[in-house]
């Protein structure tokens, strides 16, 4: 009886996985394979025009994604960084403090986020209508609706997943070796990017696999701040799946986001050198 | 001089790191003040005084309202599921070394890193294949399955820090298999459980994305608030979000304030 309760404990939820999480994968990937339209139904042909229809019908909207996603993650890490790095080192007794408030933003629904975001770049809104009657700005000047609006939402929205994890490999930097290193005559520079640096380097990793391929797929920020011309991939499967109800190319296109998300991320943990990545993997 | 520069640098990042908790705050602020806005066209978009009539109509937009209570009974219902078999797999993992184990951690992982659209995406192929209508609790099955690794994780992390021979001791002391999970282990592991329920609930409530897949024509308050962006957001919206963002805040404050205060 003992030797069977780890299994009785994990059944429930492996049956959860399996039914919900590794059946669909398979369903979608069959589907992906299939021919036909709503009216008549689907059939099995075995055929992949549907994956290489979907590459050439919406290259576009896949290079816009990986850029706007890669981008919104370099301006996290870019902004995100230094946050971490004062309150890791100088936060004192006020860390847990910081901690909450850069989640408040968490305690909101993320559409609502996303919205009054939205709200704040408005033409006419309270920050560049206010502008614009002073004169400073030109009449005619927009944010929403432009690149710039989906990848700063992308930033904003995912800010603080990059901040935490960099936070955390920081946190644990004793702050000796960083004196060690100035007593050997390191500059506070030369310390920074020979010491403290490569030791926060798993968090940097975490924090780009956190944000990358939400940022990446995320269909909210285009739809609410990126009017009709910076559609990225996944208002495009959105679209496909629930209003056009092609069932074969959605799910062609989810397959090939899954597969270039992946290929990605191993690029990156290549780049970043395999020691660097189990290292994050293993904690 | 390295010293003076230092301790410029410190307050230069001092102030940057408050800019940053100001920007990420700052939508949260137009909220709130936005569900005060007494409006009288169309658009909540511009400050035309102070009113609490949005307040007092909070439940005058018969939809709204639905989709909010749509919302609050699925995250109930699924974080209720979510916590039952993620604990128990939660301890099955933390605790036990089975043959698949390793697939088991494996498809935890998945489960975390498949990206929300692609698990929606799925989730509708299985359902159209089964040819089952989606509603409420085709949504309630999309919850549970997005939030029971977060709480399977939060909870095999608690039990791994638990003494084996705390439960050994109870044992010996005759309490039976389920007595000691009761008076011993459930107790021990309660604030790991207790933050992957909240966890879930906050990942079920929130939920847009995978949703929009599996909701048939259930609509929840994500749901309605995008339905609802072209035609205008009714300041009632910014009202439900922050009653919701209040009542997340005291309870986080007071979970802070008990865990400071056992420590």
């Amino acid at each position: 009886m003992r030797r069977l309760t780890p299994y009785l404990l994990a059944l429930p939820a492996w049956m959860w996985l399996a039914i919900f999480l590794v059946v669909p994968m398979a369903a979608m990937a069959s589907v992906s394979l299939q021919t036909g339209n709503a009216i008549d139904g689907f059939a099995m042909t075995f055929s992949v025009s549907n994956y290489t229809d979907t590459l050439s019908r919406y290259s576009t909207q896949l290079v816009r994604s990986l850029v706007y996603g890669g981008a919104a993650t370099v301006a996290m890490l870019l902004i995100g960084y230094p946050v971490a790095y004062w309150i890791a080192f100088k936060g004192g007794h006020r860390k847990s403090m910081y901690l909450f408030l850069l989640l408040l933003p968490f305690f909101v629904s993320f559409v609502l986020r996303t919205i009054s975001w939205g709200f704040l770049l408005a033409d006419d809104g309270i920050l560049f209508g206010t502008l614009k009657g002073w004169g400073v700005l030109p009449a005619d000047f927009h944010v929403l609706a432009t690149a710039f609006a989906v990848i700063a939402g992308l930033t904003y929205n995912w800010l603080p997943f990059m901040i935490l994890p960099i936070y955390v490999a920081l946190e644990r930097v004793d702050p000796r070796v960083v004196e060690a290193a100035q007593d050997l005559y390191a500059s506070r520079t030369a310390a920074f990017r020979r010491v403290v640096l490569p030791l926060s380097l798993p968090g940097v990793f975490a924090g780009v696999l956190m944000t990358f391929v939400p940022a990446t797929a995320d269909p909210v920020n285009a739809q609410v701040l990126g009017g009709t011309s910076n559609t990225m991939i996944g208002n495009i499967i959105q679209t496909t799946y629930l209003t056009n109800l092609q069932y074969p190319t959605a799910s062609a296109l989810s397959f090939t986001l899954m597969a270039m998300l992946l290929v990605g991320i191993f690029a990156y943990a290549r780049a970043l050198g395999t020691e660097n990545v189990l290292e994050a993997a293993a904690r | 001089m390295t010293r003076l520069r230092g301790k410029l640098g410190d307050r230069l990042l001092h102030a940057y790191t408050w800019l940053i908790i100001a920007w990420l705050s700052s939508p949260i602020a137009v909220m709130i003040l936005f569900g005060f806005n007494d409006k009288k066209s169309k658009s909540n978009t511009s400050w035309q005084g102070f009113t609490l009539r949005w307040y007092q109509e909070l439940f005058g937009i018969s939809d709204l309202t639905t989709a909010l209570f749509n919302s609050i009974y699925i995250a109930v219902a699924s974080t209720v599921v979510t916590v039952v078999i993620g604990t128990m797999l939660g301890l099955a993992l933390g605790r036990h070394r089975f043959k698949g184990r390793g697939v088991t951690n494996f498809l935890v992982f998945a489960a975390i890193s498949t990206p929300e659209l692609v698990m929606g995406a799925s989730l509708l192929s299985l359902f159209v294949s089964a040819n089952l209508p989606r509603d409420a609790l085709t949504i309630t099955i999309a919850h549970v399955l997005f939030s029971l690794s977060f709480v399977t994780v939060t909870v095999r992390a608690r039990v791994v820090t638990l003494d084996p021979s705390l439960e050994e001791a109870a044992r010996d002391l005759g309490a039976t298999g389920w007595g000691t999970f009761r008076q011993v282990t459930l107790p021990a592991i309660m604030p790991g459980v207790a933050a992957g329920a909240m966890l879930a609930f906050a990942l079920s409530i929130d939920d847009y994305v995978v949703t929009s897949f599996v909701n048939g024509s259930t609509i929840t308050f994500p749901l309605w608030i995008i339905g609802s962006v072209k035609t205008g957001i009714p300041p009632q919206v910014n009202v439900m979000g922050t009653l919701i963002f209040g009542i997340g805040v005291l309870i986080a404050i007071a979970n802070a304030v008990v865990a400071r205060r056992r420590t």
